[in-house]
């Protein structure tokens, strides 16, 4: 259904980002309104959902909160686990949300300003939902690699200049 | 002899600061984790040893079902071949054995810095054919002919090239081939750069008719997997030289660095996970690159292989070296003059992509700012495929 050019068009905007649509074109060695024809028909098909920025918070002491919530639910006839998780991801600070197998069924993933944020979030408005059964709720000390990105320090090039 | 021609550059670019460098010879990928790991979990365990002379009889295994999986070359791991520290020592070793004093080699130019040398440190006679920049940088078999004499040993290859890039087709390489059969020639083919492959499918020229036989396949680990400092390379040939190959490396070198060996295994079996998404990336930098220094006055052919651009500069009515150190000084951008390669080099220079789009993306700024100067009248159809 997809081409090969295509594919190769959203691993690289998977791996780099935003890039303007001429070095796109030239580095895929195709036209600019070819990649902008790709590029549409991606975001119409809802495979391409945006461009972000990965900041590394860490670096400006900003004291947020990120925890990871384990969840059980009651799976509902004939919706399955959707009707739970729509309610569930629709609070703004659920960042990520994932059907998991295994011991639980759902992964929440909340961004706070502080605990008392995420512990009034999971008592207040997780765990009251008639279909949640229980929680446990760890909390991220620290980011090591995120999405495939280092948030330590990048090695430089440690090649020469020049080399044969 | 002379020091490589590469050397004085280095010492300049060095001492700079604020360089984009297009003048490297290597990829810009780490070698892969795994990989590293891998020769990690040898030290712990103790793998401090020499190996046998030829190199692990594990790793030979997993090299001669890389060449038949990958290249459709059949080899046997006992007796055909041998590893070595990089593919530097493998030509080093398969000149020495082949060579017998005023022995000529044919080389086709513009080639690798090391080539003369080391035949010559063999003793044997270095005979240049160049590649001519209007046929892409493809060798022409009329030129090589017109080179052979009765002195004629062997025929240096090196397809995809460096510093060129250019690539040959397997029907390309035969008409070559054929010439080896008809002068009873040996062939050495460098195919470190087989991996890099962008346009056409590799042809191992042992793959060719009568070809296996009078060819020593030098191969390695450094380009494809980016693995250069590790020094890590092949050689696949028949019996009869091999043989006296490993004569030279084992009283040289006794054998490649145990270690090292047990990265390039565990490099060679997880190739799939590596290999393609490398060879994917360089090729679309390649697209970029060369487009963009045509579009910034160097008319530059489209190289098959390798990681290198090769742009003319004739019209700016410099020498490369001129070229080169003009462009470092002025604009702190690092080539290679292309004389370094061989006489017919001259009006060229090596750019090499392996590096971030980012890096040759400022190259580029600063390329098109320094050319302005030449009041350049080219337009991108000088530029050859």
């Amino acid at each position: 259904m997809y081409t090969s050019k295509e594919l190769e068009l959203l691993e690289l905007l998977e791996e780099k980002g935003y890039l303007e649509t001429k070095l796109l074109a030239n580095l895929l060695a195709t036209d600019e309104a070819t990649v902008e024809a790709m590029l549409e028909k991606f975001k119409a098909d809802g495979i391409l959902l945006g461009f972000r920025a990965m900041v590394n918070w860490q670096k400006i002491n900003r004291h947020d909160v990120t925890a990871f919530i384990d969840v059980k639910v009651t799976p509902k006839r004939g919706r399955g686990f959707d009707e739970v998780a729509e309610r569930i991801y629709r609070f703004p600070e659920v960042t990520a949300l994932y059907l998991m197998s295994g011991a639980y069924d759902l992964q929440v993933v909340i961004r706070a300003n502080s605990l008392q944020d995420v512990a009034s979030f999971v008592s207040d408005k997780l765990s009251p939902l008639d279909s949640v059964v229980s929680t446990t709720t760890h909390f991220k000390l620290k980011t090591y690699k995120h999405d495939g990105i280092l948030f330590t320090p990048q090695v430089e090039d440690k090649r020469l200049n020049i080399t044969p | 002899m002379k020091p490589s021609g590469i050397r004085r550059f280095f010492d300049l670019a060095q001492t700079m600061e604020n360089v984009v460098s297009l003048g490297v010879g290597e990829p810009d990928f780490i070698t892969p984790w795994n990989v590293r790991e891998a020769s990690y979990a040898a030290l712990e365990q103790g793998y401090t040893a020499y190996s046998a002379n030829a190199g692990l009889l594990e790793l030979r295994q997993e090299i001669a079902s890389y060449m038949t999986d990958r290249f459709g070359a059949t080899y046997d791991p006992a007796t055909e071949l041998i590893v070595t520290t990089g593919a530097s020592q493998a030509l080093d070793i398969a000149f020495r054995a082949l060579l017998n004093p005023g022995d000529e080699v044919i080389v086709v130019e513009p080639a690798f810095v090391s080539y003369g040398p080391l035949i010559e440190l063999a003793g044997g006679t270095v005979v240049p054919v160049a590649c001519r920049a209007e046929n892409g940088f493809r060798l022409n078999r009329d030129d090589v002919e017109a080179a052979i004499t009765e002195r004629t040993k062997a025929i240096l290859l090196c397809f995809p090239s460096n510093p060129t890039g250019a690539t040959m087709t397997g029907e390309e390489l035969t008409e070559i081939a054929e010439l080896a059969t008809k002068h009873d020639l040996w062939v050495v083919s460098d195919e470190i750069y087989a991996e890099l492959s962008y346009d056409e499918p590799f042809t191992s020229f042992a793959t060719l008719h009568d070809m296996r036989e009078r060819t020593i396949v030098v191969n390695g680990f450094s380009k494809a997997f980016a693995m250069t400092g590790w020094r890590l390379g092949f050689t696949c040939a028949p019996e009869v030289v091999t043989r006296e190959m490993l004569k030279v490396h084992q009283y040289g070198m006794m054998c490649a660095p145990t270690l090292v060996q047990f990265g390039g295994l565990e490099a060679l079996r997880s190739r799939d996970q590596h290999v393609p998404k490398m060879v994917k990336s360089y090729r679309q930098r390649r697209n970029y690159f060369i487009q963009a220094l045509n579009d910034a006055g160097l008319p530059t052919h489209v190289p098959g292989g390798a990681f290198y651009a090769f742009p003319s500069i004739r019209h700016t009515g410099l020498t490369s070296e001129e070229f080169a150190e003009r462009l470092l000084l002025e604009e702190r951008v690092a080539v290679v003059p292309g004389n370094a390669f061989g006489a017919s080099g001259e009006g060229f220079v090596r750019a090499s992509y392996a590096t971030s789009v980012e890096q040759l993306q400022e190259a580029i700024r600063r390329i098109d700012r320094f050319m302005k100067q030449f009041e350049v009248t080219t337009t991108a159809t000088d530029s050859q495929r």
